[in-house]
Formats: C-alpha cells, sequence, structure tokens
C-alpha cells in the first residue's frame, strides 16, 4: 500500500464512518460507501488539507473513487 | 458559554452596529466589517473592526485570508443599501447597485465562512432581509426582489447545510428606525402597525442573539418577521 492510498483510506473511513475492510480502491464514495454530495465536498476539503494541495472545482468533480483520489493526488503532489 | 465568534457586515450603524453591540454584551467576539472601518465608534476588548466593501470582488477575496484566521462560528450577512425610486424612473443602475450589495454580497460573503462551519459541524448564518422582500413596497422594485431572494437563499442553503448542523435563516426586520428609513416614518406608518410604534434594533438584535445560539437549535431556513405586527401572512 502506498502511502497516499493509506491516509486517503484513513480520511474516507473518517469521514464517511465506514470499516478500512470495506473500502478497496475502487469503491465509489457515492455508490459503495454511501457518501452524499456534500460528504463528497467535505472528503476533497479533507484531501486538499491532508496534503497541501488546492484541487479545482472541474477535476474535483471526476474525484469519486479510491483510486481516483489516490491517482490525482500522487499525480498532482 | 464558550466564546463564540461572529463577523458581522455593516456592522458601524443601524441595525448592523445593534446587532454588533449586543452580541459583544453577551460575551460573542466579533469581527465587524464596514467600507469605511474608521468610522466606527465603538471600541471593545472582543471587537475586531475591517474594511471591507461586500461589493468589491477583490476585497471580498482577500478577505478569504481574514476570515480563516478569525475561523468564525456565526455570520450575520447584514449590509444592505436602498436605492428607492418608481420603477419607471429606476435606472438599470439603481437595480444592479441594490441586487449587487444586498444579495451579490451574501453569496460571496457567504463562501468565506462555510468551509470552515463545515469543519467545525456547526455554524450559524444569518442574513438580514426586510418586509420589503414579502409583502412589496412602492419605489422599492430593486430592493424588495433582493430581500425575497435572500430569503429564497436562505432556504436552499438550509437545506443543503441541515446535516451538517448549520442553521441558516433570514430575519426581515419592518420599519426599524435608523439612518435607512429616516424620513419613511411617519404618523401614517406607524398607525398601521399593530404594536403601534417603529422598531429599533434593539428588537431585531434580540433575535439574532436567540438565532445564534443554541437555544434556536431546531430553527432552520425560515424567513423571521419582526415589524410589530405590519405585515402578517
Amino acid at each position: 500500500m502506498s502511502e497516499v492510498l493509506d491516509k486517503v483510506v484513513e480520511i474516507v473511513c473518517n469521514q464517511l464512518t465506514v470499516n478500512k475492510e470495506d473500502v478497496t480502491p475502487d469503491s465509489s464514495f457515492v455508490e459503495d460507501l454511501g457518501a452524499d454530495s456534500l460528504d463528497t465536498v467535505e472528503l476533497v476539503m479533507a484531501f486538499e488539507e491532508e496534503f497541501g494541495l488546492e484541487i479545482p472545482d472541474d477535476e474535483a468533480e471526476n474525484i469519486t473513487t479510491i483510486k481516483s483520489a489516490v491517482d490525482w493526488i500522487e499525480k498532482n503532489s | 458559554m464558550e466564546n463564540k465568534k461572529a463577523i458581522v457586515t455593516g456592522g458601524n450603524r443601524g441595525i448592523g452596529k445593534g446587532i454588533v453591540l449586543s452580541l459583544l454584551e453577551q460575551g460573542y467576539f466579533v469581527l465587524a466589517t464596514s467600507r469605511d472601518s474608521t468610522k466606527f465608534d465603538v471600541s471593545h476588548p472582543n471587537l475586531k473592526l475591517a474594511n471591507l466593501d461586500v461589493c468589491d470582488h477583490a476585497s471580498v477575496a482577500d478577505f478569504q485570508k481574514i476570515v480563516n484566521d478569525y475561523d468564525p462560528d456565526i455570520l450575520i450577512n447584514n449590509a444592505g443599501v436602498t436605492k428607492d425610486n418608481l420603477f419607471l424612473r429606476m435606472t438599470e443602475d439603481d437595480w444592479d447597485e441594490v441586487i449587487d450589495t444586498n444579495l451579490n454580497s451574501v453569496f460571496r460573503m457567504t463562501k468565506l465562512v462555510v468551509k470552515g462551519m463545515l469543519k467545525k459541524k456547526w455554524g450559524r448564518i444569518i442574513n438580514i432581509s426586510s418586509i420589503s422582500g414579502s409583502m412589496g413596497n412602492p419605489g422599492q422594485t430593486n430592493y424588495s426582489a433582493s430581500k425575497a431572494g435572500v430569503d429564497a437563499f436562505s432556504r436552499s442553503l438550509a437545506k443543503e447545510l441541515g446535516s451538517r448542523n448549520i442553521t441558516v435563516n433570514s430575519i426581515a426586520p419592518g420599519f426599524i428606525q435608523t439612518d435607512m428609513t429616516d424620513g419613511l416614518i411617519h404618523e401614517e406608518i406607524t398607525k398601521k402597525i399593530p404594536l403601534q410604534r417603529v422598531g429599533n434594533v434593539e428588537d431585531i438584535a434580540s433575535l439574532v442573539n436567540f438565532l445564534v445560539s443554541e437555544e434556536s437549535n431546531y430553527i432552520t431556513g425560515q424567513t423571521l418577521v419582526v415589524d410589530g405586527g405590519l405585515f402578517m401572512k
């Protein structure tokens, strides 16, 4: 597991109150982990804070799974 | 009480000033903004002042840093203007200025505080509207449209943020004795008010005190009218 993946999973589990075991790289925040639309905005805020990044709104819309979050963060940090 | 922090726009006079004084008295920290804060004649250890023109996009964007440092729990969108004229004589500039100051600024200012409130999972946003927005008023097509817009904004945002324990409400004052209503208030109007007097800023400030407190936990998306009974739905 990459460090980024570890942190992303941790943030998602905290934010959405889900168990680590229920999360896979392909997990969709909304469809698999029960996030509502505001949760997805808050997740992006949490990623920004944790990794010291600014994720533009139009790109944030495409961050819908664990994997897409990790990919974006790795590409942009 | 833990000392919560409030931002009040247009806090230097009228209803805004009344709200600032009353929040300070209740023990809140207050950051009061106005176009020219040197005109602010109040000083208090819990009061900070800032120059801000809510219509100036660049200044509002710059203000984000101050907001982040201040980390407010409460936003009172109070800044507002009138530019009354009969519709046939109203210019598009009069229209734009009032919509921008009273409505667009609410969008701009609220943008600055919501992220912080989401993190705290607590927040209070109070928009000062007007009964003009619900009942209409001749000469105020611009003003009443802006205030009806503010009320509708409060309802939609209340629905978006309710799950995060952030409440959004409007307060709609009737005739309150301030510079803005100077010249508008006369005996004829007073006669139409069931409580037989115009309001004072304290009448509004006391509702603000309630809405920012934990006592109002279950109230959101409302327009609360404070007008001595002038307008009844």
